[in-house]
């Protein structure tokens, strides 16, 4: 219990740190996803094999390989000097954006064939069919992946705690150099990552709830 | 599917999907020529530095490191799987103290984020390093490892227990009706049927394990990518470190081996999909979770008998995202 009270503000700033981490990389991730989804759908081949390299390597790939191109490749690319958070987010957020990407499509998969068909007979473009039919319809079935991708990158957001981002694994690390019982830190960080999580899927069963639509 | 989404094209589509072809090519081409331009500039692709691989001392660090990060998935996925049958057959028991004992213990380590799972770890074995008899890096070794059998553990008796509630009711009382015990009945009737069914999932979450191997770096343990980035930081060619190199390789191993696992799953999923006995084998989903490939695998299962339910999807506690 001591733990928790005598730093309290190390805890806040870490929990603040993972949600917001999480936060940003899910925005990215999900953005990213969608665009590589409709690659992967689209008429166009160079860009559907784009999509299918995109998510067999970033699937494929060790997360904590991301983060050593995102930390020591991406500043060479673009610009030294850039901040761990924005790094961090990158390698999270590319990373889940690969089973983001794969959730999409199956939702797309899911849509009975005739909404497409009547879509594309009332004369509606690639693009038209896409966003205003298909996409909508598939909302509803990614919901309950989404969510549990989104759990997952919330616990894998801890590794950008190991490349100097201040969040909750963090602060155990903080916790431990101070000395302090480590079972305690892992039983009040475990805590609030449960809190996290618990948020996610309940805002995703409110989703759910809200589309619900009698079929 | 995806060609319901647009029609066969016709002259004029042809024309404007060429165009669109050169576009996106040149698009994703320019993307590519100017990360290796941005690269190259800083001389990450001189010959110089990746003659470094055909250094002696290099090439021996790196296969010790992908030595290092098979014989940590090896006894982890062992392992695992040992835990993961004990746990599911646990959860499945008549006995409410075991099942909730379980339970809980399924829930917690996979709520938890692994790496934090395997930095405690790391610290106790650290701390009582003397009286465990632990010498040189065994402390991260077996924190690793420990840390991965209980969540990959975890997750793989949530699949298991899908496996199990899959097998058709009638089976089960069959075999009582036989006089079988509890025991005769798990290990002869349920578990070989479960496995069976559940092997995709089942590597698609070894795949997850050998992927996560590689959280032995933040711990300091010698694996492939540690190496590599150590490696990677003391090595100075023309005043810069081969990062770009050692990454690529790393990289390269890294999906070869996760690759060559996922084939093998696939594999298996097409050729229990050609036999006609037993329950349907689990088509093989994307490892994000444990949860999730089993949703997939009710869409897919074309397996022998479509009568029969789809595994259930265990409902997960906190949402339950297993995740790598």
């Amino acid at each position: 219990m001591n733990v928790l009270l005598d730093y309290l503000p190390e805890f806040r700033n870490g929990f603040l740190g993972t949600v917001s981490l999480t936060a940003a990389s899910a925005a990215l991730a999900i953005l990213l996803g969608l665009l590589i989804a409709g690659f992967r759908v689209s008429p166009v081949p160079p860009l559907r094999a784009f999509g299918t390299a995109w998510v067999t390597l970033l699937r494929n790939t060790p997360l904590t390989l991301l983060f050593l191109v995102a930390f020591f490749v991406v500043p060479q690319v673009l610009f030294p000097g850039t901040s761990p958070f924005v790094l961090a987010t990158l390698a999270l957020g590319f990373y889940t954006s690969s089973f983001v990407c794969e959730a999409v499509r199956s939702g797309i998969n899911t849509v009975p064939l005739g909404q497409a068909e009547a879509a594309r007979s009332i004369g509606m473009t690639f693009i038209q069919t896409l966003r205003m039919i298909i996409l909508p319809q598939a909302t509803r079935t990614v919901l309950p992946p989404l969510s549990s991708i989104l759990i997952a990158l919330t616990k894998n957001s801890a590794i950008a705690g190991a490349f100097s981002n201040t969040e909750l694994f963090n602060v155990s690390k903080l916790l431990n150099d101070q000395g302090r019982p480590i079972g305690w830190i892992f039983l009040w960080i475990a805590l609030a990552y449960l809190i996290i999580t618990f948020a996610i899927s309940g805002i995703f069963r409110l989703l759910e709830r809200r589309l619900e639509v009698a079929r | 599917m995806t060609s319901v989404l647009y029609d066969a094209p016709g002259p004029k589509a042809k024309v404007r999907n060429r165009v669109y072809t050169v576009v996106g090519a040149l698009a994703v081409v320019g993307l590519l020529v100017f990360v290796v331009l941005r690269l190259a500039a800083k001389g990450q692709f001189a010959p110089e530095m990746w003659n470094i691989f055909n250094n002696a001392g290099v090439r021996t660090n790196i296969r010790n490191g992908v030595l290092t990060t098979l014989q940590v998935f090896a006894v982890a996925a062992v392992l695992s799987l040992v835990l993961g049958v004990l746990l599911a057959v646990a959860r499945l028991s008549e006995h409410k103290p075991v099942r909730w004992l379980a339970t809980g213990f399924i829930e917690v380590f996979r709520a938890v984020p692994l790496l934090i799972t395997i930095y405690a770890l790391w610290v106790i074995l650290l701390s009582y390093k003397e009286e465990l008899g632990l010498t040189g890096d065994s402390p991260q070794f077996w924190a690793l490892v420990v840390g991965l059998t209980v969540y990959n553990g975890a997750v793989q008796a949530e699949v298991l227990r899908a496996g199990i509630n899959a097998v058709p009711r009638g089976q089960r009382e069959a075999a009582y009706a036989l006089g079988m015990s509890k025991t005769q009945v798990m290990t002869t009737v349920l578990m070989p049927q479960a496995i069976r069914a559940m092997l995709p999932t089942i590597i698609s979450q070894l795949v997850v394990t050998l992927k996560d191997t590689s959280l032995g770096y933040v711990i300091t343990f010698e694996e492939l990518l540690y190496t590599i980035q150590q490696m990677a930081s003391t090595i100075v060619v023309n005043d810069e470190n081969p990062y770009v190199p050692m990454i690529i390789v790393a990289g390269a191993i890294y999906v070869v081996m996760c690759l060559a696992l996922s084939a093998l799953a696939t594999w298996i999923e097409r050729r229990g999909r050609r036999s006609r006995t037993g329950i349907a084998v689990a088509g093989v989903a994307e490892p994000v979770t444990a949860s999730d490939a089993l949703e997939g695998a009710d869409g897919t299962l074309g397996g022998p008998v479509d009568t029969r339910r789809p595994p259930d999807i265990p409902p997960v506690g906190g949402g339950g995202g297993a995740g790598n």
